[in-house]
């Protein structure tokens, strides 16, 4: 687990290793500003929310935020489990048919030799660099001439071809997946559909977890404006933004959904990364 | 099996290259609907007059022309892109590979948790609040009743009004905000450097960490940091709606109204979609100039 232990890599110098350890906690300090305090902000009293002068850290902490959560979810029109199930059914599905989509055109354009594949490359990494907002118009005419505005497709659809997903596996296996493996593989009788599934997927699992992990969480807080009409079809961040919308009287109640709609993003978090850096302790074996 | 002849080898390879098309073309097709078209649509947008209500006009380039000659905002606005782009860009790419780097040499259970709390940032979904909170121009504010109790100030200053202040603080922000991408793709990058490169290095005698990142763990992992400047790109230039949020559009004296947030204002507020397509062209052909110029500075590496 430990390199230096099986050889000597190098001499850490006592200056590099201050240095090193005074950036990580710094930066690790300024980083969990936000969360920390949406964490207290969730468990303040309403008095400590309007106190003067503002304080960051909560005193007094209560759950009263989160207790009063399902009283102002009753008004919603329908349960709030449809919101949740819309949400993961939409989030889920689309992340696996995207890392599915993504991983194989990854594959055709890092280790195939089909025609054109540069110039598809080349159109894929260009997509990422024209700006989003201005495609929200014609994307809107493309979903009502295919007749899926209002229906689950347009959460699910745009989101498979995402090209930034394409881009990052493509750019992980030109550098980790050898040709001579995958050509030794062939001539040990493996089809394309072996290679690709016992061959390729297996080696650029940190890729495709990581993958996981964002397109997740992109889809998780997504929320399709204008597209999207029927109250049974829409998804958490619907809920979440309607209570918001109670203002200061809310702002507790607000941010408590708030920490509630980060644990699944978490979650996947501390999944997706435990799982890339396994994949490196049996690369570790290998080698 | 190892022996075949000419023709089945070729007809063998034929039905492969088939099977590569099959596996091309779910992205293809979707991808062609969802972006290449949007895309080209936009850019062909940008020569007509369009403002969503009445049929687009073509009016050529005029959309270009008044982009040079009479939009003294943008003009403001594509200096300061460039400003944030200089300051911020650099900055958070390196500083996301460095902490990947960093946290690369702990033990797995640490590094998750290490990787946990700096990507928290890019957890929470919206982020403006926090800072609206922070530098709140009120004495309400964390930074304002903050420096008044310590006595260093007597009047709450309005951050984001403020000239002196604004540019600064929304570099900041920028900085913190954009680096989750690029800083998960070089853990993942970090992962399939071959252990074997690293032992020969040491036998070849590189003596500290530095020599090996830059001689070997860097040239490994190229294809993965281009990946994470192209995003790096994509972040740095799109900086707009942030900043709208927490400054204003206009901002005093357009003092970090940047091109999207522009943008953002033709097209949203003002609907005039063809000038808007126009600016996002634009700003298209600045951000492939400057992946050009990279991708050649990221030929230099290891070398």
């Amino acid at each position: 687990m430990n390199k230096s232990s099986e050889y000597k890599r190098y001499t850490h110098s006592r200056l590099g290793n201050a240095v090193y350890f005074s950036f990580l906690i710094i930066a690790g300090a300024f980083s969990m500003l936000p969360i920390i305090y949406c964490v207290c902000t969730a468990f303040k009293p309403l008095d400590e929310l309007l106190v003067f002068p503002p304080r960051f850290f909560v005193h007094r902490p209560t759950v009263e935020n989160f207790i009063q959560l399902p009283a102002i979810i009753e008004n919603l029109r329908i349960p709030l489990t449809r919101y949740l199930f819309n949400s993961f059914f939409v989030t889920c599905l689309s992340t696996f048919l995207h890392i599915i989509v993504a991983s194989m055109a990854a594959y055709v354009l890092s280790k195939t030799n089909i025609r054109f594949k540069k110039i598809i490359f080349l159109v894929v990494q260009l997509s990422l660099l024209y700006n989003a907002y201005t495609l929200a118009v014609p994307q809107y005419l493309i979903f009502s001439t295919m007749r899926i505005i209002d229906t689950f497709w347009v959460y699910i659809l745009p989101a498979i071809p995402s090209s930034t997903g394409v881009f990052l596996i493509k750019q992980y296996m030109d550098s980790s997946v050898p040709d001579s493996l995958l050509e030794a593989a062939r001539i040990d009788g493996a089809g394309p559909v072996n290679i690709y599934f016992r061959v390729v997927m297996p080696i650029i699992k940190p890729a495709w977890m990581t993958l996981m992990l964002l397109s997740f969480q992109s889809l998780w807080s997504a929320m399709p404006s204008g597209t999207i009409f029927s109250e049974k079809l829409k998804t958490l961040p619907y809920v979440l933004s309607s209570i918001s919308a109670g203002g200061i009287a809310r702002a507790g109640s607000a941010m408590a959904a708030t920490v509630l709609m980060m644990l699944p993003p978490m979650i996947i978090l501390v999944v997706s990364q435990s799982n890339v850096v396994e994949t490196m302790g049996s690369a570790g074996m290998k080698g | 099996m190892t022996r075949k002849n000419a023709a089945s080898q070729k007809k063998s390879l034929n039905s492969e290259n088939a099977f590569h098309y099959m596996m091309l073309a779910p992205f293809l097709i979707l991808f062609f609907l969802f972006t290449v078209l949007p895309v080209l649509s936009s850019l062909g947008l940008s020569f007509f007059a369009y403002d969503m209500i009445s049929f687009p006009k073509f009016n050529g380039i005029t959309n270009y022309l008044r982009m040079f000659n009479g939009d003294e905002v943008f003009k403001k606005a594509v200096v300061n892109t460039l400003k944030f782009a200089v300051v911020t860009g650099p900055l958070s790419y390196l500083l996301a590979y460095l902490l990947a780097w960093f946290i690369n040499e702990f033990n797995p259970a640490v590094r998750t948790v290490l990787t946990f709390i700096f990507y928290a940032p890019a957890m929470i979904g919206n982020t403006v609040f926090i800072w609206q909170v922070i530098f709140s121009a009120d004495s309400y504010g964390y930074a304002n009743s903050f420096l008044i109790s310590s006595g260093l100030i007597s009047e709450p200053i309005s951050w984001f009004r403020n000239e002196s202040y604004n540019f600064i603080i929304l570099a900041v922000i920028q900085l913190w905000t954009s680096m989750g991408i690029s800083f998960l793709a070089d853990i993942a990058g970090l992962q399939n450097v071959n252990p074997e490169l690293y032992e020969a290095g040491a036998l070849d005698g590189i003596k500290n960490r530095w020599y090996e990142l830059w001689y070997i763990t860097l040239p490994s992992m190229k294809s993965i940091l281009l990946f994470g400047a192209v995003m790096q790109i994509q972040a740095t230039f799109s900086i707009g709606s942030v900043i709208t949020s927490l400054a204003g559009y206009p901002s005093i004296n357009n003092s970090v109204d940047t091109v999207v947030s522009h943008l953002l204002d033709v097209g949203t507020v003002r609907y005039e979609m063809g000038y808007a397509a126009a600016i996002s062209t634009v700003l298209f052909l600045m951000m492939i100039l400057t992946r050009a110029l990279i991708g050649k500075i990221l030929d230099y590496l290891g070398k």
